[in-house]
């Protein structure tokens, strides 16, 4: 089982057609492999077993999920320097970041899915 | 890209939009061969010196132009609806980018193995080296791989936009929030350009797409330079 996942793994090239989201709309399926991750990883550290199968969630979510819905990338350009050059031109909104990562909520405690 | 006073299709960069120009065809010539029916008929009906008053009924030609125009639109629904299922095959893509609109310009990033996001920036018209296209030029192409399926998720991070290339027969609306999914295949190398196709802003017409396809060797190294400059 482990090691079909690992050669799945290795012949990843990006998310495959998932059924359970057959339409234009994808932001489900983002959503859906970002909390199977955390939740896979959450579910296999708490039975003490090596977390490796989670990886394919993880895959999926990072070719599915846009960077800045995620957390700020290490992208040629980075999201940070944007997000300051944008509120800038933004004059009626505050200079901060508007779209919250969910990797922030996570640690901060205000992530809105169940993991 | 366009071409001054062009009056139809840019040529097909993908399969999808050249079976939608060939069934344009087909229905144009439908269309005027029924316009040129009717004008034949107007101009025969306003020129003649015959007169009857005495017509009551024809059931035999209110058969025809009712059966023939059924007939027709079925010969115009039937290859409409082959396109449309056509278009919604499930694909198998070997790569997944994202085309993320701001105001004003696009973002693209190649995830499926690192991650890779860069800015595509329009050229102003001052900075324009000869021969390139005045308002269509970006400063980082969104550089794929000819002949392969490809995936492109489309959403926005501010305002609505909508990315769109003519050649390639697409169009998707850029929504704040929601990952709109769509895919083409680049049947031959070459540059395909568009423009935002929704108001967004002062900028709006200023902020084009350029899609390079290139053969599978040039993106990997196309891809591989483009993560050393982080």
């Amino acid at each position: 089982m482990a090691e079909d996942i690992q050669q799945k793994l290795e012949k990843y090239r990006t998310a495959p057609f998932d059924a359970r989201f057959p339409n234009q709309n994808q932001t489900r399926n983002c959503w859906q492999n970002y909390l199977d991750y955390y939740r896979c990883q959450k579910a296999l550290d708490a039975k003490g077993v090596d977390t490796a199968p989670c990886d394919w969630y993880k895959r999926v979510y990072k070719s599915l999920c846009p960077l800045s819905w995620v957390n700020i990338p290490s992208s040629p350009i980075s999201v940070s320097i944007r997000i300051v050059h944008e509120c800038h031109l933004l004059s009626t909104f505050p200079c901060v970041a508007q779209i919250e990562k969910w990797d922030t909520q996570r640690e901060d405690g205000t992530f809105p899915g169940k993991i | 890209m366009a071409h001054p006073t062009q009056l139809g299709f840019q040529d097909a960069a993908s399969p999808v939009m050249e079976e939608l120009l060939h069934f344009h065809d087909h229905a144009l010539m439908i269309v005027f061969l029924i316009s040129t029916l009717v004008l034949y008929i107007i101009i025969a009906m306003v020129s003649t010196k015959l007169t009857n008053k005495y017509i009551l009924d024809s059931q035999e030609i209110e058969i025809v132009w009712t059966i023939l125009p059924a007939v027709i639109l079925v010969l115009i629904a039937l290859p409409s609806l082959r396109i449309l299922y056509l278009m919604d095959e499930i694909n198998d893509p070997h790569l997944t980018i994202k085309a993320m609109g701001h105001q004003w310009y696009w973002s693209y990033e190649y995830t499926d193995y690192e991650d890779l996001g860069f800015d595509s920036y329009m050229v102003p018209t001052q900075d324009l080296a000869p021969g390139q296209f005045r308002l269509l030029e970006t400063d980082h192409r969104m550089v794929v791989p000819m002949e392969s399926p490809i995936r492109i998720l489309v959403s926005a991070e501010d305002v609505l936009h909508s990315w769109a290339v003519p050649s390639l027969g697409m169009k998707m609306d850029a929504v704040p929030g929601r990952l709109n999914q769509t895919a083409f295949i680049a049947s031959r190398p070459g540059l395909f350009y568009g423009q935002c196709s929704e108001i967004c802003g002062a900028n709006h017409s200023f902020m084009p797409i350029v899609v390079e396809a290139v053969p599978l060797e040039h993106f990997e190294n196309w891809s591989s330079l483009m993560l050393e400059d982080a």
